[in-house]
């Protein structure tokens, strides 16, 4: 193996402090260990995608009441089932609602959506799953036994159950969702605390009289959070589909709410002759579920080179 | 051992190299030599191309590798320039490899005895029944005991040491010229080293074998083989018959042998320094 | 000269006698986990069933039935005793098969359920089946091809499918292929004037047509299969082609493949008598849980396709309020996704030689 000269850092300013070599702080540490991160990240064509999709989602999402000419709500029946045209980038559906706006709006609910149940399913599945790997024992056992349980459910089919006991509803499908998506996670969080379990550091704060849950909460945590996430986005896809297949069931968000499942379902009738109808919410899922699955793959790839070049 | 006019093997010139990410890596930068019926051991440390260099003699170096040289001449054929097909007549059959641990290189889901009879069937037109006769006969050859359990065994039911001599059955049944062993005893425990080599020296100086021996263990190679080739960075260093080590005259040779612990010596073990003159590259390029 | 344990391990035998032991204990294993998630999916439809409702009976009866009805059904469900002794009353109802009954058929659910069970199952089939062997070519072919473009087609394409919401591909496909070409037929089994003619044996019309020797009907229950069953079937040909380039891509990297290349073998030979065989075991587990995946996610594409299957039967109970055939419905499903994991991770350690 050749000796590879070592890289000067000639770049100056912000650059160069983020190539430093040596970090001169912790923050600092923290900083390039992001950027260099990114850094691969950008090199990775199919990550890019994946995220410029996101963003943009995220943009409409943001950006909503400026770029659409409505709130999507209100029927004007004059203008139903209009073919796309300038005034109405995607036409408008059954009862004369320009498609564009309530795709833009709808970006707010597929994020809502997302992000609850991400909110929902990480601190439960990093609190029993940590718990179960740092403690051990008899409490490992039971947890794990419970987390197989719910792992070897039917997403689907449960979500349905749930929300006939409770009525449809976002929040409901929400809930039944993160039902029986959190069991990953908690293995997950249980097999990094398994090997974090022994570390040295963690013997210190014992030794230094840390209780348990402080232990777990200040130290063991933090470091599972990381493959936490990643599994999170990989796995986002999958609920954004779920929760479409919700809505296109009826059982997610209740009309006129703009959510794009629905949207599906009840443009249906008007599939033959005003395609656009139902086929333009399909895309728009379509195309997230696919920004997030590219996003999730790049993630992937750089934090864990060898699983896939 | 007489050595004949004609080498079995003759590496001129060869290079090997990598696309990284980060750049073309050089592994193996203008090796030659030179292999008869005798004992040849590449000495190197990690990194240092050795493995790389048996690799590149059979044409299985991994994706995104690329080996060139002069000439790498074996019975009159270039090995490098050869197409596929000849070069699968060549493997196994004409040379041969071991590699270093038997948990890995053997496959899980395979009895033994299937294994080392593929070997057999691919290179003759032999029936299964002969091929199980031959199977029998090399895994008593390599000194296992109760040859028919282990036929029927599956690798990870068999020791290391089993498992390498598994390994030497199946890499010596079509009785090939040459051998390539790559850290064939790293793997195991020492006392199970010394009957694997005993195997293998038997086998080699039975058949009239050549065999590359690669490791990063001097004394063992010393020890065991009849020259030695030392490789830093992709060169080579030094050539020296085995027993003729202690007037080695390159300095990393000698910084080697300094390094190495002797029983009932008080003093400190010395630390490699080393030059960055090892690296320059001292060979020509590839015409 | 001495050995090691294993080697006198081999000496005294091949472990002839510990082969059953050791199949007796991964099968008890998996019954153990098998009855614990049982328990645990019945727990959780008890509790949707009887806790979360208002009023748990109103929720089985409707809130048109009479009140002897309503009486009835209360003392069936012995909503005055504790909550443990409920479900221990459920879980015996459930083992002898008793779903409760209906409200829209007035049928017991078992019996619906068995009605439309088949339709669902030929359906998962069929799409399984294509997912197993467009993907696994698929997905070799890619592994081996790391890097140029056969590989970033199969990548390409797993991930279109992956992505892609079923529901709406097959809105798209009956647009496109039935409405539009009229190469395939529409919603439905089978065209109307084709209904109850065939004998139903076993459910599944195409061996019931077949069996019968009608084949026009055979050929129109095909042209209706054919269209859903592409449809799920990507799905699982996406899931199947990219679990299979993962695990040879895996596979290729060993050792082992050196060492057979070493030996001299063909390219081909390399592939598929040593890399695919390692995979096939894994391949298992993907299979299982594909078809369980397919059997559950079917739900959105019956209501597609109006296929009379047990997810259609689930989501039209569900808009009737009908809780019984709801929770019927679910623990059936529940019990076919894990059931069949189950077997296949049985399988799985009955067939690879490490795992035992």
């Amino acid at each position: 193996m050749s000796t590879q000269p070592a890289v000067i850092n000639r770049a100056k300013g912000l650059r160069g402090w983020l190539l430093q070599d040596v970090p001169q702080s912790i923050t600092q540490a923290r900083v390039q260990r992001f950027y260099l991160a990114w850094l691969v990240f950008r090199r990775n064509p199919i990550a890019m995608t994946g995220f410029l999709i996101i963003a943009t989602l995220v943009a409409m999402a943001i950006f909503a009441p400026w770029v659409t000419s409505s709130n999507g709500l209100e029927p004007h029946l004059r203008d139903r089932l209009q073919p796309a045209s300038a005034a109405h980038w995607f036409g408008t559906d059954g009862l004369g609602r320009d498609i564009y706006d309530r795709i833009v709006w709808g970006s707010r609910i597929t994020l809502y959506i997302v992000g609850l149940v991400g909110v929902i399913v990480v601190p439960v599945g990093l609190l029993v799953g940590t718990l179960a790997g740092y403690v051990g024992g008899a409490v490992d056992n039971v947890l794990m036994r419970i987390t197989d349980i719910f792992l070897a459910f039917p997403r689907l089919i449960l979500a349905l159950a749930l929300v006939a006991a409770l009525g449809p509803g976002l929040e409901n499908a929400v809930l039944a969702i993160a039902l029986t998506t959190w069991s990953p996670y908690a293995r997950i969080a249980r097999a990094e605390a398994l090997t974090i379990r022994n570390s040295e550091f963690i013997m210190a704060a014992k030794v230094q009289g840390a209780s348990t849950g402080g232990i777990l909460f200040r130290h063991v945590m933090p470091l599972c959070i990381s493959s936490v996430i990643v599994r999170l986005t990989l796995d986002m896809a999958g609920i954004i589909l779920t929760a479409a297949g919700l809505g296109f069931l009826g059982l997610g968000a209740q009309p006129p709410t703009p959510e794009w499942g629905a949207m599906i379902s009840a443009g249906r009738q008007y599939l033959l002759d005003q395609w656009w109808i139902p086929t333009v919410p399909g895309i728009a899922i379509f195309v997230v579920s696919l920004g997030f699955n590219l996003l999730g793959d790049g993630l992937r790839d750089v934090l864990d080179p060898k699983s896939s070049e | 051992m007489i050595m004949e006019d004609k080498p079995l093997l003759s590496v001129e010139n060869l290079h090997v190299s990598f696309d990284t990410p980060k750049g073309v890596v050089d592994a193996v930068r203008g090796v030659s030599f030179q292999l008869g019926r005798e004992k040849l051991g590449i000495v190197g440390e990690s990194g240092s191309g050795k493995s790389q260099t048996g690799r590149a003699i059979l044409g299985l170096l991994a994706a995104r590798g690329h080996a060139r040289a002069t000439r790498v001449e074996f019975d009159g054929i270039d090995l490098l320039r050869a197409d596929e097909r000849t070069m699968r007549t060549i493997r196994g059959d004409r040379i041969s490899m071991i590699m270093q641990d038997p948990k890995y290189s053997l496959n899980p889901v395979m009895t033994v005895g299937k294994q080392i009879e593929e070997a057999y069937l691919v290179h003759t037109q032999a029936s299964k029944v002969q091929a199980r006769e031959r199977t029998l006969e090399m895994l008593e050859a390599v000194r296992i005991r109760n040859p028919r359990h282990v036929y029927h065994a599956y690798p990870h039911e068999v020791s290391g040491g089993m498992g390498q001599r598994i390994m030497i059955a199946m890499m010596m049944i079509p009785q090939p010229d040459i051998i390539i062993a790559d850290e064939p005893t790293s793997a195991l425990d020492v006392t199970v080293q010394l009957q694997v080599l005993a195997i293998l020296d038997d086998m080699v100086t039975q058949n009239g074998m050549g065999l590359i021996f690669i490791s990063h263990d001097l004394n063992l190679v010393a020890s065991f083989c009849d020259r030695v080739l030392i490789m830093y960075d992709g060169q080579v260093m030094e050539v020296r018959d085995a027993d003729d080590l202690q007037n080695a005259e390159h300095p990393y040779t000698r910084g080697l042998l300094s390094c190495l612990p002797q029983v009932g010596d008080s003093r400190d073990l010395a630390v490699l320094k080393r030059d960055p003159a090892w690296s320059a590259y001292q060979g020509a390029e590839v015409d | 000269m001495a050995e090691s344990a294993s080697a006198r391990q081999l000496a005294a035998g091949p472990s002839a006698s510990s082969a059953p032991l050791s199949i007796l204990r991964a099968v008890a294993g998996v019954l153990s986990t098998l009855l614990l998630t049982f328990i645990g999916l019945t727990a959780i439809t008890f509790v949707i069933g009887r806790v979360m409702p208002a009023d748990p009976v109103l929720a089985i009866v409707g809130d048109r039935a009479s009140q002897a009805v309503y009486d009835q059904v209360y003392q069936q469900m012995g909503l005055d005793r504790p909550i443990y002794e409920q479900y221990w009353r459920y879980l015996g109802q459930l083992v002898q098969g008793d779903l409760g009954t209906s409200i829209m058929t007035a049928q017991p659910v078992m019996d619906d359920i068995l009605r439309f069970f088949p339709a669902t199952l030929e359906l998962a089939t069929i799409a399984t089946l294509l997912g197993i062997f467009l993907g696994i070519p698929m997905g070799v072919l890619a592994a081996v091809n790391h890097g140029r473009w056969p590989d970033h087609f199969v990548r390409i394409f797993g991930l279109l499918g992956y992505s892609v919401p079923v529901f709406w591909l097959g809105m798209v496909g009956l647009l496109i292929f039935y409405a539009n070409l009229g190469w395939v037929a529409g919603p439905g089994r089978l065209d109307v004037f084709y209904n109850d003619i065939v004998t139903p044996v076993t459910g599944v019309i195409l061996v019931d047509a077949a069996m019968d020797g009608e084949w026009d009907i055979f050929w129109n229950a095909m042209s209706h299969l054919i269209l859903p069953a592409s449809i799920l079937g990507t799905f699982a040909l996406a899931y199947i082609a990219r679990m299979t380039r993962s695990f040879m891509l895996d596979q290729l990297n060993q050792e082992y493949v050196l060492t057979a290349r070493v030996k001299g073998m063909s390219e081909s030979r390399v592939i598929w008598r040593h890399a695919f065989r390692n995979v096939q075991v894994q391949l298992i587990t993907i299979i299982g849980l594909t078809y369980a995946s397919l059997l559950e996610g079917s739900v959105l594409t019956e209501t597609v396709f109006s296929w009379p299957g047990i997810g259609q039967y689930i989501t039209r109970s569900l808009f009737n309020a009908d809780m019984n055939a709801v929770l019927g419905g679910t623990i059936v499903v529940g019990v076919c996704f894990v059931g069949i994991n189950m077997f296949s991770d049985l399988l799985y350690k009955l067939v690879d030689p490490r795992a035992r």
